[in-house]
């Protein structure tokens, strides 16, 4: 788990600010395909992913209670669903420690596909009395393209924003040691010849 | 030490799934005047001047965006625009023929300017926020109680009735489309102007409109465009739209002639590329609205 310093908090709550000011102001005036990106998901994953499951999970509930205060809409439901998808990525980093520049996109994926479904559950417990039209489930899945190949880059974007707050990767502390010092093969090899 | 930090971590998660479903009960129990409304509509409130600030900043961007999607759409539209272009020609020949039967009934019946809004308070506003779910058909405009602006009013674009006003703040107000599910206007269509209700036919789908409580025996065909009704001298409640708002045009009609009767209707704005919009802050004109 990483410990959340004065700078860590201070940096993800301009990350979440400025993710749904972005995201009102000029990521949903603007229909690719029909639909919009949502960014909230892939914040949310990233922060998940970077942090670990509990500041995952702070953090998705609060970016999911700013956009439900920005939007008029039923406070809660973004919280809650944001809050689930943040501690699960967050939990895939505790426990899978998934490695590969891949990873962020098949997560963003989940991300978006588990938001647009528990927001669209909690829509219909909350009582939407209009049926699901075709033209409903073409945005949800425009929406999960979209946000797969902005998944990318919205991680890289919010790691850079939060590297000055992190503690050291271990993986890249190893890597490295393992170059620069004595675990190469290499160094090792220079050491026996002479 | 593990298992301290998982139960903290559990307590947590619990402690904020617990606050979402508090949060989530009490605003859909309450009133539209609520603790949690009122502290909904403050933080809007303080938001509103950053998020138009924004907007603004980003219309560039944004319009660079646009171009480029136009010029793809634009290509596709191509044919179909010939076709439109030859079935005008031939329009037109007509046209010129019931031109001078036009001059002479509108100067029988006085029309003043093509829909007669010039004296209901128009308010022009620019489109700075668009709800980022399908769920909710939501927009804000930066204009607001300062500017005469009050909830129930009807809101147009360049094309048509776009929805009416639900939240109205000092410096900005947010409208509800007629895409949204919460919508219904009642309206008519047809050459006898047949009575019926328009709302969204699906959630989330911005192009389709259904108009249901016609008569079974209503004349309406497709291509038929369907306006709003207004207030009849015989109704107890006025309506908040006036007559005659251009929504839609008919596409299909399901059930013709049965109870069940559904006419689709597409409606005449693009509701997913909102710019400019006006409020009309004095439906009834003249004196009556203020």
């Amino acid at each position: 788990m990483i410990a959340t310093t004065p700078q860590l908090l201070a940096r993800l709550a301009a990350v979440g600010l400025l993710g749904v000011v972005v995201q009102t102001a000029f990521i949903s005036q603007l229909p690719i395909a029909g639909a919009n990106a949502d960014l909230s998901p892939l914040l949310v994953m990233a922060i998940g992913l970077l942090c670990g499951s509990l500041t995952g999970g702070c953090f998705g509930f609060g970016v999911g209670l700013l956009a439900d205060v920005v939007s008029l809409q039923t406070l809660g439901v973004s919280s809650l669903v944001l809050l689930g998808v943040g501690y699960g990525a967050g939990r895939l980093r505790e426990a899978r420690d998934p490695e590969g520049t891949l990873v962020p996109i098949a997560v963003g994926a989940a991300a978006t596909l588990a938001f647009g479904i528990g927001f669209a559950l909690l829509q219909f417990l909350l009582g939407v009395d209009a049926p699901v039209s075709w033209a409903l489930l073409r945005q949800l899945l425009a929406t999960l393209v979209i946000n797969t190949l902005l998944a990318l880059p919205v991680y890289a974007l919010v790691r850079r924003c939060l590297q000055p707050a992190l503690p050291e990767d271990p993986r890249r502390r190893r890597r490295r040691a393992y170059t620069t010092g004595g675990l190469s093969p290499l160094s090792r090899g220079m050491e026996i010849r002479r | 030490m593990y298992d301290k930090t998982v139960r903290r971590r559990r307590a947590v998660l619990g402690l904020l799934v617990a606050c979402s479903l508090i949060l989530l009960t009490a605003y859909f129990g309450e009133t539209g005047s609520g603790a949690l409304h009122g502290v909904q509509r403050g933080t809007s409130e303080v938001l509103n001047p950053i998020q138009e600030g924004a907007s603004r900043a980003l219309k560039p961007i944004r319009d660079l965006f646009g171009w480029f999607g136009d010029t793809i759409a634009a290509k596709g539209q191509v044919e179909e625009l010939r076709r439109e272009r030859d079935r005008l020609r031939s329009e037109v020949l007509t046209s010129e023929v019931r031109k001078a039967d036009y001059a002479r009934l509108a100067s029988m019946v006085e029309l003043d300017g093509a829909l007669g809004l010039q004296d209901k308070g128009l308010k022009t506003g620019r489109v700075i926020f668009q709800s980022p779910t399908v769920w909710y058909a939501t927009v804000r405009v930066d204009k607001g109680s300062d500017d005469g602006v009050r909830v129930g009013h009807p809101v147009i674009n360049e094309e048509a009735l776009i929805g009416r006003v639900t939240e109205v703040f000092g410096g900005a107000a947010q409208v509800t489309l007629i895409t949204d599910t919460t919508m219904k206007v009642p309206a008519r269509a047809g050459p006898r102007g047949e009575f019926g209700i328009v709302e969204p036919s699906s959630a989330g789908n911005p192009n389709d409109l259904v108009m249901t409580f016609t008569n079974p025996g209503a004349r309406i065909s497709t291509g038929d465009r369907v306006v709003t009704r207004g207030t009849e001298p015989d109704d107890r409640n006025e309506s908040l739209y006036p007559v005659g708002l251009p929504i839609g045009r008919v596409t299909r009609i399901e059930n013709e002639g049965t109870d069940t009767q559904e006419i689709h209707l597409r409606p005449f704005a693009d509701m997913r590329s909102l710019d400019f919009v006006q409020i009309l802050t004095n439906p009834r004109g003249g004196d009556g609205g203020r």
